[in-house]
């Protein structure tokens, strides 16, 4: 299968729905004569014109309400939030507008605005340019979040984003753009709600999504050396979590450990964790286990950034620790 | 008021919509008085020659957005009075099926985007709107009521700038009612006009008499013949005044009394009504036919609304997401 970049396969996907669909269309800051910060617009304007590919004002609360409405108005927007620490901007449109309306109006309309989300921890960005927030998201009815770790899903998820008549955050973790990986040809879609076992394994379930996935990946070669045969869970959706796929992975190995780049309070494995232990309680034959960051902003220094990065040595020694 | 560019008919029209607005308004607030809704409502008494005459001035293909106070948006717009009274009772007949109650309702059919909880939500989504509207080439525009409380929200501005500077067809018309909840507009704003801000954007500010509904009918006339023309957004100030609390049962306090008193004196359906009478003195029997025609029409949506069920609990659940097939999310 051919390799193509993680950014790359955002493009292919804008591009193909795009095409595919003249009510989809584009607007945030620098994408359009930039290409994207992160060059993941590079030739869309070209394409299909500064019309739907559109460099808006540094005005997220704007740029949001207006992809709303022109949702309301029959438009399939996508709207780049060019850092994902800049949703905290526009809480109103993201909480109170897009995630409710639909059901506040009483299902008369559809919400099909996408929310492209550049998050994580990169080269010393610092406190306000590094979070990862998508378990604030999980908490609100109406919304669906996404978090692909690759490019076949990174493509596929946001073809299926794009597609979705409910609204989407699609997180896609800012060192992932130039990782490279296999994308299928032709319209490649990944289901929304639908987890993936990445490696089959039988002593315990280690469950990941975006960046922490690929530590989750280097860790089981590693407790494969010592005897450890780790399953490997990759999200990929957070809202709604696909928990069928969860409790038949816990069937086979009875230990569970989550893992997540975001900080461990409040984050998306206390929900896991606590709806294994609601409803799955007799699949355990240990304590769930976490890994998240520690409850501090995000340091500048690298000296200090390094400190609240999880890295495959934490899972590993946490995988230890369960099935001891 | 200049009656001279409508007939008749049109005046009569005009005036049936306003009393449309008056009589459901106060229905409610006497419902809501008496314990028979549930929430809360903040009624459009006072101000009901802004929302007819902007209605009136714009085509049934354009689209509006409304605010928390927008029983009189969405009955200007087209809305049905018996579907409103429904949902402002939680009926399950109502325009959201009891799920948004009064400060929700929305009628998509109509271009009604939505009333909104939140000040000032609603005018970047019209910016949205109108910005759809470009892109596809429509000839609709938008119509985004917001109040001059909103006007103090970042999100004014953002919406401004932007559909200033992509040159969107839509019509911001902020009826400047002269309170924000309690608080008076002199006392939160250091310019006696937000129509001047219009400046800081270079689009047109206009000051229009909110109590004169065929000075807001031409003013909102002019904005949309702007906007379809490509020519970009207007700002339009209608200074006018609620009769009543912001919301049932506030005892307004802090309004002295004879500023309400001077308001109730240019009472935007009185002042109508004269004009009318002036102009056409034989038309009093057509007023109290329409008076006679409104008191049904809203005698007969409290009936419906009274005798419809409340919503299905098995709906509680239902509408969050279009596509309704994760059973995680539902648990």
């Amino acid at each position: 299968m051919r390799e193509i970049t993680f950014s790359e396969a955002t493009l292919e996907a804008m591009a193909e729905e795009m095409a595919r669909d003249e009510r989809v269309f584009v607007m945030g800051e620098d994408i359009a004569r930039q290409g994207g910060i992160f060059g993941q617009f590079k030739g869309l304007p070209q394409q299909f014109g500064l019309d739907r590919v559109r460099d808006t004002p540094i005005s997220e609360t704007a740029i949001v309400g207006a992809g709303v409405g022109a949702a309301l108005a029959g438009m399939r927007p996508v709207v780049d939030m060019h850092f994902a620490d800049f949703i905290t901007v526009c809480m109103d449109e993201v909480v109170n507008q897009m995630a409710k309306i639909r059901y506040m109006f009483g299902g008369q309309c559809t919400m099909p605005l996408v929310l492209r989300a550049p998050d994580g921890i990169i080269r010393s960005a610092a406190a306000q340019h590094s979070q990862s927030l998508e378990a604030w998201f999980v908490h609100v009815p109406g919304l669906k979040v996404v978090i692909p770790s690759n490019p076949a899903d990174a493509k596929g998820l946001l073809k299926a984003a794009i597609r979705s008549d409910d609204p989407v955050l699609y997180f896609e973790h800012k060192a992932l753009f130039p990782t490279k990986g296999p994308v299928p040809d032709g319209d490649h879609l990944t289901p929304i709600g639908k987890a993936a076992v990445v490696r089959p394994g039988r002593d315990l379930t280690v469950i990941s999504y975006s960046m922490t996935m690929h530590r989750a990946l280097e860790a089981a070669e590693t407790l494969a050396g010592q005897g450890i045969d780790a399953e490997i869970i990759d999200l990929r959706t957070i809202s709604p979590i696909d928990i069928d796929t969860i409790y038949a992975s816990l069937a086979k190995t009875h230990r569970l450990l989550i893992v997540h780049e975001a900080v461990k309070a409040g984050g998306v494995g206390a929900e896991i964790a606590a709806r294994v232990a609601e409803e799955a309680f007799d699949l355990l034959d240990a304590p769930i286990a976490r890994i998240g960051a520690p409850f501090v902003p995000i340091p500048f220094s690298p000296a200090l950034e390094k400190l609240v990065k999880t890295t495959a040595g934490d899972i590993v020694r946490a995988a230890q620790q369960l099935c001891r | 008021m200049n009656a001279r560019p409508y007939g008749c008919e049109d005046l009569l029209r005009f005036y049936r919509e306003m009393l449309r607005i008056r009589l459901f308004d106060l229905k409610a607030a006497e419902l809501f008085a008496q314990g028979r809704m549930a929430g809360n409502i903040h009624t459009y008494v006072g101000q009901e020659a802004v929302a007819v005459g902007a209605c009136q001035a714009l085509e049934p293909g354009d689209l509006i957005t409304a605010t928390h106070r927008g029983h009189g948006h969405c009955l200007a717009k087209g809305g049905r009075a018996d579907t409103m009274m429904a949902e402002l009772f939680g009926k399950a007949t109502g325009y959201c099926r009891g799920k948004g109650g009064s400060m929700h309702i929305a009628d998509l059919g109509l271009g009604i985007l939505g009333a909104n909880g939140i000040v000032g939500a609603g005018i970047p989504i019209a910016a949205g709107s109108a910005l759809a509207s470009k892109i596809k080439g429509g000839r609709e525009i938008t119509l985004a009521f917001f109040g001059d409380g909103a006007a103090n929200e970042g999100v004014f501005h953002e919406a401004l700038n932007m559909a200033a500077a992509w040159r969107l067809p839509v019509i911001f018309l902020c009826e400047n009612n002269r309170y924000g909840v309690s608080v008076s507009i002199d006392r939160v704003t250091n310019t006696a006009d937000i129509a001047d801000r219009a400046k800081g954007y270079g689009i047109p500010g206009v000051v229009v008499d909110g109590n004169d509904i065929l000075a807001v009918c031409e003013a909102v006339a002019a904005a949309a013949g702007r906007a379809r023309r490509g020519e970009g957004p207007t700002l339009l100030e209608a200074k006018t005044y609620r009769h009543r609390g912001h919301y049932e049962g506030d005892p307004q306090s802090y309004k002295p009394a004879a500023e309400i008193a001077a308001w109730k004196e240019r009472d935007p359906l009185d002042r109508l009504k004269k004009t009318i009478l002036a102009a056409h003195p034989d038309a009093a029997a057509a007023l109290a036919g329409i008076a006679a025609a409104v008191e049904a029409e809203i005698a007969a949506a409290v009936r419906f609304a009274e005798d419809s069920p409340y919503p299905e609990p098995a709906t509680v659940t239902s509408d969050v997401y279009a596509a309704d097939n994760e059973r995680s999310v539902a648990r």
